[in-house]
């Protein structure tokens, strides 16, 4: 890539930031080349984004509801899922999706709230309730 | 307890692990380059394993694995490296306290996701992230130089101490390491070349069967007929996995093509090491590659923009040329490694 050609998308997900490419000048050297952003990349890095966002805004309805317990959106919105939990956690994912259900999780033991709160840097109060509003998708 | 900051010279990097032994060497008077690192460590690669899922998708991985360049460096050109890991968070926060009294720049492994100073689009739960500290204040923040950024950060101890110590794939454990003395010539022109004949090796697969065909140009092939495949799934999985495939490239590995870019910068600096014209020739030839891949992003994202000229298997074919490039690749690189 020429290093006129490296990308200056001022793309929203690198709030700012820059990346380093290496790229050539007219004289064949490589040199590294500060870029803003790749429409392309941003693209790709919103759609996930946005994913584990309609993720996380689903769970919260379903726990609003009382179909699944405060657990299940937390762990969304930290953009954890029932596998890297487990292995942050040391739970078994079984253990995990019993969690998810609200009957359960009103009785788990403190030990294992805490093992929660301590994985995902959140207070009992914090884990064990919601929020009242529905978070909105953000808007960059 | 005072400031400790310690001289640095800060420059951005492309990727986090070479640009920290960059950084480490260049701090101890041994100047060495961020693609020179990534060259020496023979780090090119490709793997696509569909058994390893990360957030329910497959993984793709454009270089070799965390913790590798590093190592391979310092073995190669005999640097000392100091390389430790802690089960106790505290004594690995005193360890690296007691390394900065001691004057030294402390490189760590650490978590994307508790690094504050982050984008928050940016944030995974990923593990195998590296910095280099130079410094704490005597409000206890940490001074870091952490390489993909363009300019210093500073970061809480609270949330650097999570972060060295997050469990998970590829959990870090506190890890860090010093670089205790380089030597005071390297003569890198052997290294060079074999570190060219070892990517060059690595470049058609593996030479074991089934398995092989996940790695290298014929992983890139595996996953390009997985592509076409894609047609009988839904819509929305189609888009997820092709647009996974552009962030592992562009984003989270720093990218397919970033890194096909950095090799070729380093064929480029071996060419004028060397003398050896016909390094000049594969650098270019490998700057090709990378913006074969770059097209190859920017066709899997019109795909997902649903533009209707494009179908999954104009996508795969694309991809398939990438492969075909690095095969030839390969070849020219065997071709010259020999002599």
């Amino acid at each position: 890539m020429n290093e006129k050609d490296v990308p200056q998308d001022s793309s929203s997900t690198y709030q700012g930031q820059k990346k380093l490419i290496y790229a050539v000048d007219d004289n064949g050297q490589y040199n590294g080349v500060k870029s803003t952003g790749w429409e392309v990349e941003s693209f790709a890095t919103q759609m996930a984004v946005d994913d584990l966002q309609e993720q996380a805004d689903t769970a919260l309805q379903q726990a609003q509801r009382g179909e699944v317990s405060p657990l299940a959106y937390h762990m969304l919105r930290l953009r954890f899922d029932i596998g890297s939990l487990a292995q942050t956690t040391g739970f078994f994912q079984w253990q995990i999706k019993r969690h998810l259900t609200p009957k359960v999780f009103s009785n788990l033991s403190k030990r294992k709230l805490n093992t929660y709160c301590a994985v995902m840097k959140l207070n009992l109060e914090e884990l064990t309730t919601l929020p009242e509003i529905i978070s909105q998708p953000k808007s960059n | 307890m005072k400031d400790i900051i310690l001289p640095i010279e800060h420059q951005q990097s492309s990727h986090c692990e070479t640009g920290v032994i960059s950084i480490l060497l260049r701090s101890k008077g041994l100047n060495i380059s961020e693609p020179m690192a990534f060259g020496l460590a023979s780090a090119l690669a490709f793997v696509y394993l569909p058994i390893v899922k990360l957030g329910g998708l497959p993984l793709i991985a454009y270089r070799m694995p965390p913790k590798t360049i590093i190592k391979t460096v310092c073995k190669k050109l005999n640097v000392n490296l100091h390389s430790q890991k802690f089960s106790n968070p505290n004594k690995g926060m005193q360890a690296l306290d007691d390394e900065l009294a001691k004057g030294n720049l402390v490189g760590l492994q650490t978590s994307v996701y508790w690094l504050p100073y982050f984008p928050e689009d940016m944030r995974f739960h990923f593990n195998a992230h590296n910095l280099v500290v130079y410094g704490r204040t005597a409000e206890g923040n940490y001074l870091i130089s952490d390489p993909v950024f363009e300019h210093l950060v500073e970061c809480p101890s609270e949330d650097l101490q999570r972060a060295r110590f997050a469990k998970g794939a590829l959990a870090a454990e506190g890890r860090m390491y010093v670089v205790r003395q380089v030597p005071e010539q390297v003569d890198l022109i052997p290294h060079i070349y074999s570190a060219i004949k070892k990517t060059a090796r690595m470049m058609n697969g593996m030479p074991v069967p089934f398995i092989g065909n996940f790695f290298g140009a014929k992983g890139i092939k595996t996953l390009a007929k997985k592509i076409s495949a894609l047609s009988k799934t839904k819509p929305k999985y189609q888009k997820l996995f092709l647009s996974n495939i552009v962030r592992m490239q562009e984003e989270i590995g720093t990218g397919g093509a970033g890194f096909r870019f950095m090799f070729a910068s380093f064929l480029a600096e071996s060419a004028k090491i060397t003398g050896n014209d016909n390094l000049q020739v594969v650098a270019k030839q490998t700057t090709a590659i990378g913006d074969n891949w770059r097209e190859f992003a920017m066709e899997a994202v019109l795909f997902c923009k649903k533009r209707k000229e494009l179908s999954l298997d104009d996508v795969a074919k694309k991809l398939t040329s990438c492969a075909e490039q690095e095969q030839t690749l390969r070849a020219d690189l065997l071709a010259l490694s020999k002599t």
